[in-house]
């Protein structure tokens, strides 16, 4: 090391990236619109105008703001059933991260149990979660995702559960992948040296070191999960009205789009704009954490 | 490759098999598929009938053993509603679906390629920029949505092209580009990736130094290796284009297997279902298969490991 380096103070590479991440477009402009979609579903019952399911027949199909009859009093509009627009959309963007983190938690586990399992024991063990993980590929995710609500009833809590279950491809393909790079390090090696259990390497040697890679996957899967379960209940297998789901608003505006287009352009726009958030505070997270990717 | 062929036919039709009974049991055992098919105002005399006519009093392994018997030699049982065989129902369906789904694949290709070759050609250019904000918005945006706005903008205002059915080429286009625009993000940036790849490589260089001109370059050289994993996962979107198909067919009301998979939900017609999961994944299967051995034959190092 030469001088001017001692001089410098000691930054760690968690810090570093930190650091990457605080100036990254992609992070900090995908970040704030998430952040403030996130306060909104969060903060929902406190700013929302009115109650979502309130129904006003006399107050029905009134144009948004900027629309030639809209007015403030509904800043979006209201729907066929005279509930309010805005609140039914802040409403929306909650069922919507509910499901995202849902399914986030549920196949973020099952997928990382795989993945890292594969990835650390190898042989055996990796062919068999291996033929598993190509077996879940070739399952048709939207049709079986459809008809195990069809059996089993459709509520927030089956899509949530059936999507948990069938989402965790990527996570164990990705953690596999991390996994094997790791596995092989020194520090795994001494900690095998030392006689450390098993399942103290893999908490503290292995998961802190693939924990970036994890949460990439986990960022592009949430927004996976909300888009499937924004299709599922466009299709009248997902979120049963009259909860306030963004695709079901788009699925119930469709009946008037013709004379009506913003009563699908909106929730639309706020699905895509909270897909859109995600995805891009994940690409930014895995540009930051892999510098020697970038081009 | 015989090794690798054999190896991976087997492995394929193992996980056919294990697709099979995990979407049986997955079906009947996330509900009562007797209480679906009855409906809400059945008796349970109606729903112990039912659960008789179809053969759902027995046990599960017996119900997948018997379907499975009759699945291979092509039997695929009744449809519940329509009361004819589900493998003919599929059969005159399948056209179409296929049909949108190369259409779909096709634009998918001629729109991500030549960006992802631009793109390489020049990194961080203005074109590059461009195609990768074409490749995040793509990415973010709700298939169904995207229909929709197809709709209403290119066939309710600017009247360009219809807005539901079959009969002519013209009524195939915006469902194909509602079902195509989502594979085109992963397409071009695996494009995008190997051309930077390979435009480093030590031949190319050979070829410049040779004197040969761009062009000849960009396309005999360059693009027919950076091509070959973009081959190999346009096979693999195809296939998830067929199950996408569900949600474009029943916006489109397009009379392909997806629209008769939507309906036959609808009216828990679930011998209909179960045929459709079975014929989408093995249709998979068979894709995942060519494509990895299109893949082996190119690259040696694939079959040997």
């Amino acid at each position: 090391m030469s001088a001017p380096d001692l001089l410098q103070p000691v930054v760690s590479p968690r810090a570093r990236a930190w650091r990457r991440a605080l100036r990254h477009g992609g992070v900090l402009f995908g970040g704030a619109i998430l952040l403030a979609i996130a306060l909104v579903a969060v903060f929902a019952p406190l700013i929302a105008p009115y109650d979502p399911y309130a129904q006003d027949l006399s107050q029905r199909l009134i144009d948004p703001v900027w629309g030639p009859k809209g007015s403030w009093a509904h800043p979006l509009g209201t729907d066929q059933l005279g509930r309010d627009y805005l609140s039914r959309i802040f409403y929306g963007a909650r069922i919507s991260l509910l499901i995202g983190l849902s399914t986030m938690c549920v196949s973020g586990l099952i997928g990382t149990v795989m993945g890292v399992a594969a990835g650390y024991f190898g042989g055996r063990v990796d062919d068999v979660v291996n033929f598993v993980v190509v077996t879940r590929l070739s399952m048709p995710v939207i049709l079986i995702a459809l008809a195990v609500v069809a059996v089993a009833g459709s509520s927030l809590t089956v899509v949530m559960a059936v999507l948990g279950c069938l989402l965790w491809d990527r996570f164990a393909v990705v953690m596999r992948a991390a996994t094997r790079q790791v596995r092989d390090l020194e520090y795994v090696t001494a900690a095998e040296a030392l006689g450390m259990p098993v399942r103290r390497i893999v908490i503290s040697e292995i998961l802190p070191n693939v924990l970036g890679a994890l949460i990439v996957v986990a960022t592009l899967e949430m927004a996976h999960a909300i888009l499937l379960e924004a299709a599922l209940s466009f299709l009248g297998l997902g979120v049963q009205p009259p909860t306030p789901s963004l695709g079901l608003m788009v699925s119930e505006g469709r009946q008037v789009m013709f004379f009506k287009p913003w009563l699908i352009a909106i929730p639309g726009a706020a699905l895509f704009l909270l897909v859109l958030s995600i995805n891009l505070l994940g690409d930014g997270l895995r540009d930051v954490m892999a510098p020697e990717g970038r081009s | 490759m015989l090794g690798f062929l054999v190896r991976r036919l087997a492995l394929a039709v193992l996980v056919a098999f294990t697709v099979s009974a995990v979407s049986f049991v997955l079906l009947r055992a996330s509900g009562d598929v007797a209480v679906a098919i009855a409906g809400e105002s059945a008796t349970e005399a109606d729903i112990a009938a039912i659960r008789h006519q179809y053969g759902l009093d027995r046990p599960l392994a017996i119900q997948y053993f018997d379907w499975l018997g009759n699945a291979l030699s092509g039997d695929l049982g009744r449809s519940i509603f329509f009361n004819t065989p589900v493998s003919d129902l599929i059969s005159e369906r399948l056209p179409v679906t296929v049909a949108v789904g190369a259409l779909a694949l096709l634009f998918a290709v001629t729109l991500s390629v030549p960006l992802g070759v631009a793109a390489a050609l020049r990194p961080n250019s203005p074109i590059d920029h461009l195609a990768m904000w074409l490749a995040v918005l793509g990415q973010a945006m709700p298939s169904f949505w995207f229909a929709l706005l197809l709709v209403l903008v290119l066939g309710v205002w600017w009247r360009l092209l219809p807005i539901s059915g079959t009969g002519t080429f013209a009524h195939y286009i915006m469902p194909a580009i509602a079902l195509g625009y989502y594979a085109t993000p992963a397409i071009m940036r695996l494009t995008r990736a190997g051309m930077i790849e390979v435009l480093q490589s030590d031949y190319i260089r050979t070829a410049r130094a040779k004197g040969l001109g761009t062009g000849r370059i960009l396309f005999k050289h360059a693009l027919r290796n950076a091509a070959i994993p973009v081959v190999a996962l346009a096979a693999v979107q195809f296939g998830f284009m067929l199950s996408g198909s569900i949600v474009i067919e029943s916006i489109f009301a397009l009379p392909g297997v997806g629209h008769l998979a939507w309906i036959s939900l609808q009216r828990s017609d679930f011998t209909v279902v179960q045929g459709i999961v079975l014929m989408l994944a093995v249709i998979y299967i068979c894709l995942a298969v060519v494509a990895d051995l299109f893949n082996a034959w190119l690259d040696p190092r694939i079959r040997v490991s």
